[in-house]
């Protein structure tokens, strides 16, 4: 795969767009989609993610939404949109090396794309619990620790 | 005069080189907790390195100068607040203090259809105790109406009273607006409605003076950690004849007279009936530390300085475009504010990669958003110790707030 140098400028790009303009800040329409509420102790953040699967179980449709900051807005909206066509093994392999990355351990980079804009997180340690929130949501979604809508 | 540069040399923390995102750090979170005195870490090192031993009937001489400094440190408290020694309960904190109102108290006189009376400002300390009490006992929660700018007024209170209100629970300084209720006429319509009025000091008590006999409330709630005092401190003052009537929340040793195989007990009197359990001996020689240091510099000296501190900080936000101040008109050391088009929690960590404490989100108060019409505010408050130019050191950042990013790159 090519390999590039992600700049801080191109960074807090990825992030002021997805914070400015989310794709997936959306409330579930229709039938079939799961979800989990997620709220922060420590700070204002207050998510519900939904997920909907297709016949082979990927993720056929991800959305979240709610009261969120600028991290764990955009840190959701990337979920979202990485989560689309995968399956559930493919998504826990993804939200493991994210989390790595966080907590500044070696990580697999191949698989995070535009979520590697949040690889400087560790210097706002107070907000690390945002860049994670609607990743650790979706990962406890994905155990099954489901309810319907 | 108030001798600014005096008190901040009293301040370890303030003397420490300490920095926060390699900045010096500028402290702006005082409502959360304050920093301590050498003197109240004196006072505490003495009890550990020279007098360690419990509280209550030791045998020997050493527990008798502890038992001595227990009961001067609640003179002090006492003296602090224009009560009397045996209306002051030590706790551990407000949260704790409120607690005792609402299970000692409350669980014990109040009765389905009872009504108890709050504001949608409260602490969070200050309304969970109240529902779990109208879950126990089929009491109501009603709420007093705030005005535009989030103030309690009499005249609401007494509009809200009806002749099945039997308590009413209040903060005297908001936590987060920073408004001081009108506590003396409060307790007067409420006593004439036949009701007790309990105050959440926890605001108050550290930034002005306190005199229970004139405000003639039933019960006053505060915290020491907020005062300069060790975190785990606290106090309950209640009116000697209310005192008498409760009941125990914890039950132990130092509250009992006797008890018999059959399930009885005889207990103490107030206040020792409400101290089951060693006490946070080192944090009660710490808090009396701490009392006597600011009577020392005078209460009100230093609500004079922290009023000069919120003028000075309203008039520079507003000189910056695109800020909102959510309490320019409240009396308190406390500015609740937003930047256009920021969310609360970025600011926060924004001013912290310049090295400013302050806080974000809704400050445990959260049912304030009905009042005030937003999801959080970033909150800078003030105590003796504040600078103006601690205030300028803010006010030129949020000025830079656009570029909130910053903070990770």
């Amino acid at each position: 795969m090519p390999t590039f140098e992600l700049t801080p400028a191109m960074m807090r790009e990825i992030i002021m767009d997805h914070y400015s303009s989310p794709r997936h800040k959306l409330d579930p329409e229709g039938e079939g989609y799961e979800s989990i509420h997620s709220s922060s102790v420590n700070c204002i953040d207050d998510i519900t993610v939904f997920l909907k699967f297709d016949a082979e179980d990927k993720v056929a449709d991800a959305r979240w939404n709610g009261v969120a900051c600028a991290i764990s807005t955009a840190s959701s909206d990337i979920l979202c949109d990485l989560l689309e066509g995968k399956n559930k093994e493919e998504a826990f392999y993804l939200i493991d090396q994210y989390r790595k990355m966080i907590h500044e351990e070696p990580y697999d980079s191949s698989v995070l794309e535009e979520a590697l804009a949040f690889m400087n997180t560790g210097r706002q340690a107070a907000r690390i619990h945002c860049a994670t929130i609607g990743w650790d949501a979706v990962e406890e979604l994905l155990k099954g620790h489901t309810h319907e809508r | 005069m108030y001798d600014l540069k005096k008190i901040r040399a009293d301040f370890p923390m303030l003397r420490s080189e300490r920095k926060m995102q390699g900045h010096p750090l500028v402290f702006l979170d005082n409502a959360s907790t304050t920093f301590k005195p050498d003197r109240v870490l004196e006072a505490m090192d003495r009890y550990y390195k020279e007098e360690t031993c419990n509280s209550h009937r030791g045998d020997y001489d050493m527990s008798v100068v502890v038992d001595g400094r227990v009961a001067s440190a609640r003179k002090t408290v006492a003296k602090f607040l224009n009560a009397d020694p045996k209306e002051i309960v030590f706790t551990a904190g407000a949260t704790a203090s409120l607690n005792l109102v609402a299970y000692g108290y409350a669980l014990k006189f109040l009765k389905e259809g009872d009504e108890i009376l709050l504001t949608l400002a409260e602490h969070a300390s200050n309304t969970l105790p109240w529902f779990r009490i109208a879950k126990l006992t089929g009491a109501k929660i009603r709420y007093i109406p705030l005005t535009e700018e989030g103030r309690v007024t009499v005249e609401n209170v007494e509009k809200s009273l009806t002749p099945r209100t039997k308590l009413v629970s209040i903060a005297y300084v908001g936590n987060v607006l920073g408004f001081i209720a009108p506590i003396k006429e409060i307790a007067r319509v409420v006593h004439a409605n036949g009701a007790v009025l309990s105050v959440d000091g926890a605001q108050s008590v550290p930034h002005m003076v306190t005199d229970v006999k004139d405000l003639d409330c039933d019960f006053l709630s505060f915290s020491g950690h907020k005062m300069c005092a060790p975190t785990g401190t606290g106090i309950l003052y209640g009116k000697y004849e209310l005192l008498d009537q409760m009941d125990p929340f914890e039950s132990g040793g130092g509250m009992n007279v006797k008890f018999y195989p059959e399930g009885e007990a005889t207990l103490l009197p107030p206040p020792s009936r409400f101290e089951a359990g060693t006490m946070n001996v080192a944090g009660i020689y710490g808090l009396q530390a701490a009392i006597e240091y600011l009577m020392e510099i005078g209460m009100e000296n230093i609500e004079a300085h922290e009023r000069e501190l919120k003028a000075y900080a309203v008039e520079r936000f507003k000189q910056i475009p695109g800020v909102t101040v959510y309490n320019a008109t409240s009396e308190a050391g406390i500015v609740a504010f937003n930047v256009d088009g920021v969310f609360a929690q970025d600011m926060a960590t924004f001013l912290n990669s310049k090295g400013i404490a302050c806080r974000s989100g809704l400050h445990c108060a959260k049912m304030l958003p009905l009042v005030i019409h937003t999801d959080a505010t970033v909150r800078a408050s003030f105590y003796l110790y504040t600078t103006k130019e601690d205030i300028d050191v803010l006010v030129d950042a949020v000025k830079k707030g656009g570029n909130f990013l910053d903070a990770y790159f």
